[in-house]
């Protein structure tokens, strides 16, 4: 934030080296994870174990390719059922969710604060136990054996809700009053005004449905080799031990891209300026 | 009655319209399946067998009797200390500092501390904590003299919650950091100016008058954040090490109601520990929230 009137440059060398330190201690594994996604296998048994190679090569990434193959399903498959999870789960989780987030925060309603407490709640019920009781449900809705059954659960996050209600909150009741005496409705209100103030929020939670749903394994929904998901066969080839680890990096490298590439996309899509100039009176 | 909610609907039908589709999968996705889990936890439930009623034996059982719950719930509060509240202050340092780095620079900052949490890129601690002198720990510790023989990091008992800790911090800056950084950057910059000419002359009055108050809705998201998933920490600790850990030294909750759902199949039991959990987690919250309450005042 450079220019802000009023405030001093000294301390920002001090502030580079903590953020460094700390950013080696995070960055360092996931370094090593690339690192030996490429490293010959001779080269991990290796004493002292080094943290570079000097031979890199793709072939740890063929062989999880080759392994996955062996599976009598293309590897194509596996990426389109992963895809269509994270892009439904992504959009459908925003529209849905945005739409929420703005009525909870904005709107008087009978029901709403009830609805608020058990938004809360279920925040802090998420637990291995409940997916034996979804998988009841599922069941009942025939819907086991079908990627929708890795969709549809996943659209109303909690957790989604609550960033977004908790961000739209702080937007001035003035605007939308004003907004409503002009003679604009609710949903035009939501989509036109509120919305496209709320970037970052809405680009946290476009990155947060993403990922989770991008390394979404199908666990017990899922039963035939052709709907399952990326992460789920990834898993299954990489077993432990240290002669499999290659694979199993190149396996997390792999994963690690369109995460990755999502969230530099939405990071250069939040302009810092923007955000609320000129939207507080 | 009737008319009442007749006419409640008719005033506000957008906002209901709105909201539906949220509320329709969420009842049917995440209510139903939490409000069937309660009773189940008054039941002995094998899956195959119809539940049978037994009262409130289960948390008899497991306060009473179950030596291994009581150690996790001691695990899980180590747990929640470090990766929950040392972690969220460490967060907010983070975050603030990243916001007063020029963008590019800030940018840069932000994605290395979120890769962490992208993708399951855990497993290479198992490497780096290796316990022979290929693990890339023990190898430095050598290396420099400070060890002569390798220390098993994943198997002695002294050492396995220490390697989990530290894993579990490194993983927990996640959601409830990019919740303050979009907190940070929402904060509208002209405020700052205008506290400069009120008299706010250093980083640290700015970030107790104008910083943290304007960002209070995502403080709160991120400590929700960082209590559900500190206290739910357990899956990546058995990835690392091993399930059952050595004299179950890094046995959290969740990973004593994973033994008893998933490995044992007593749901009732499993569903138990999961209410006392919950339970545990409500009360955190609820003093969090009653404490920054008061703190508005």
């Amino acid at each position: 934030m450079s220019g802000i009137v009023g405030r001093k440059k000294s301390g920002n060398l001090i502030i580079f080296i903590f953020l460094a330190i700390s950013g080696i201690f995070m960055f360092f594994p996931v370094y090593l994870t690339i690192m030996m996604s490429v490293k010959p296998t001779e080269e991990l048994f290796v004493f002292p174990p080094e943290i570079y190679t000097s031979q890199p090569t793709l072939k740890n990434f063929t062989e999880m390719f080759e392994a996955i193959r062996q599976n009598r399903v293309p590897f194509s498959r596996y990426v389109f059922n992963s895809l269509t999870v994270t892009v439904s789960v992504t959009f459908l989780q925003t529209v849905i969710i945005s739409m929420a987030g703005f009525v909870l925060a904005k709107c008087q309603f009978a029901g709403r604060n009830l609805i608020n407490r058990i938004i809360v709640v279920s925040l802090l019920y998420q637990s291995n136990v409940i997916y034996i009781m979804q998988y009841m449900v599922i069941n009942k809705l025939g819907l086991i054996d079908n990627l929708s059954a890795l969709i549809l659960p996943s659209i109303a996050s909690p957790v989604g809700l609550f960033l977004m209600k908790q961000s739209i909150s702080q937007i001035p009741d003035s605007i939308i009053d004003s907004a409503k005496t002009d003679g604009a409705g609710l949903f035009r209100i939501c989509w036109q005004i509120v919305i496209p103030n709320q970037k970052p929020a809405l680009m946290t939670l476009i990155i947060f449905a993403f990922q989770s749903s991008w390394n979404m394994q199908s666990g017990a929904f899922i039963f035939h080799d052709e709907y399952k998901t990326l992460p789920t066969v990834i898993n299954q080839i990489s077993t432990t031990g240290l002669a499999r680890a290659g694979i199993s990096m190149a396996g997390a490298v792999f994963m690690l891209i369109p995460p990755a590439i999502i969230f530099t996309i939405a990071q250069s899509q939040i302009i810092e300026t923007m955000t609320y100039s000129g939207i507080k009176n | 009655m009737f008319n009442k909610i007749r006419k409640e609907l008719k005033k506000n039908m957008d906002c209901y319209l709105m909201i539906m589709p949220f509320m329709v999968l969420f009842i049917i996705f995440t209510v139903i399946p939490v409000v069937m889990s309660v009773p189940v936890g008054f039941t002995d439930f094998n899956i195959v067998q119809k539940p049978e009623f037994i009262g409130f034996s289960n948390y008899t059982a497991l306060f009473l009797s179950d030596k291994i719950f009581m150690k996790s719930l001691r695990i899980t509060l180590i747990f929640a200390f470090f990766s929950g509240f040392i972690s969220y202050v460490i967060c907010f340092i983070i975050a603030w500092f990243i916001d007063s780095m020029p963008h590019r620079i800030g940018n840069f900052f932000t994605v290395i501390f979120y890769i962490p949490s992208m993708a399951n890129v855990y497993s290479v601690w198992r490497i780096i904590f290796s316990g022979d002198m290929n693990g890339y720990i023990n190898s430095l510790l050598i290396s420099i003299g400070f060890i002569t023989s390798p220390i098993q990091w994943l198997t002695d008992g002294r050492y396995i919650l220490f390697t989990a800790v530290i894993v579990q911090m490194w993983l927990s800056l996640g959601a409830g950091f990019l919740a303050m950084r979009a907190g940070l950057r929402g904060i509208d910059h002209t405020m700052y100016e205008v506290g400069a000419v009120e008299g706010i002359n250093n980083r640290f009055q700015e970030l107790i008058y104008i910083t943290i108050p304007s960002m209070k809705p995502h403080l709160m998201f991120a400590g929700v954040m960082q209590i559900v998933s500190s206290f739910t920490a357990g899956t990546v600790i058995q990835n690392i090490v091993g399930f059952p850990s050595t004299d179950y030294n890094a046995h959290t909750v969740m990973t004593h109601a994973y033994d008893y759902g998933w490995v044992r199949y007593e749901m009732g039991y499993a569903s138990a520990i999961c209410m006392i959990l919950f339970l545990i987690m409500y009360t955190v919250n609820r003093i969090i929230e009653k404490i920054s309450e008061k703190n508005a005042d």
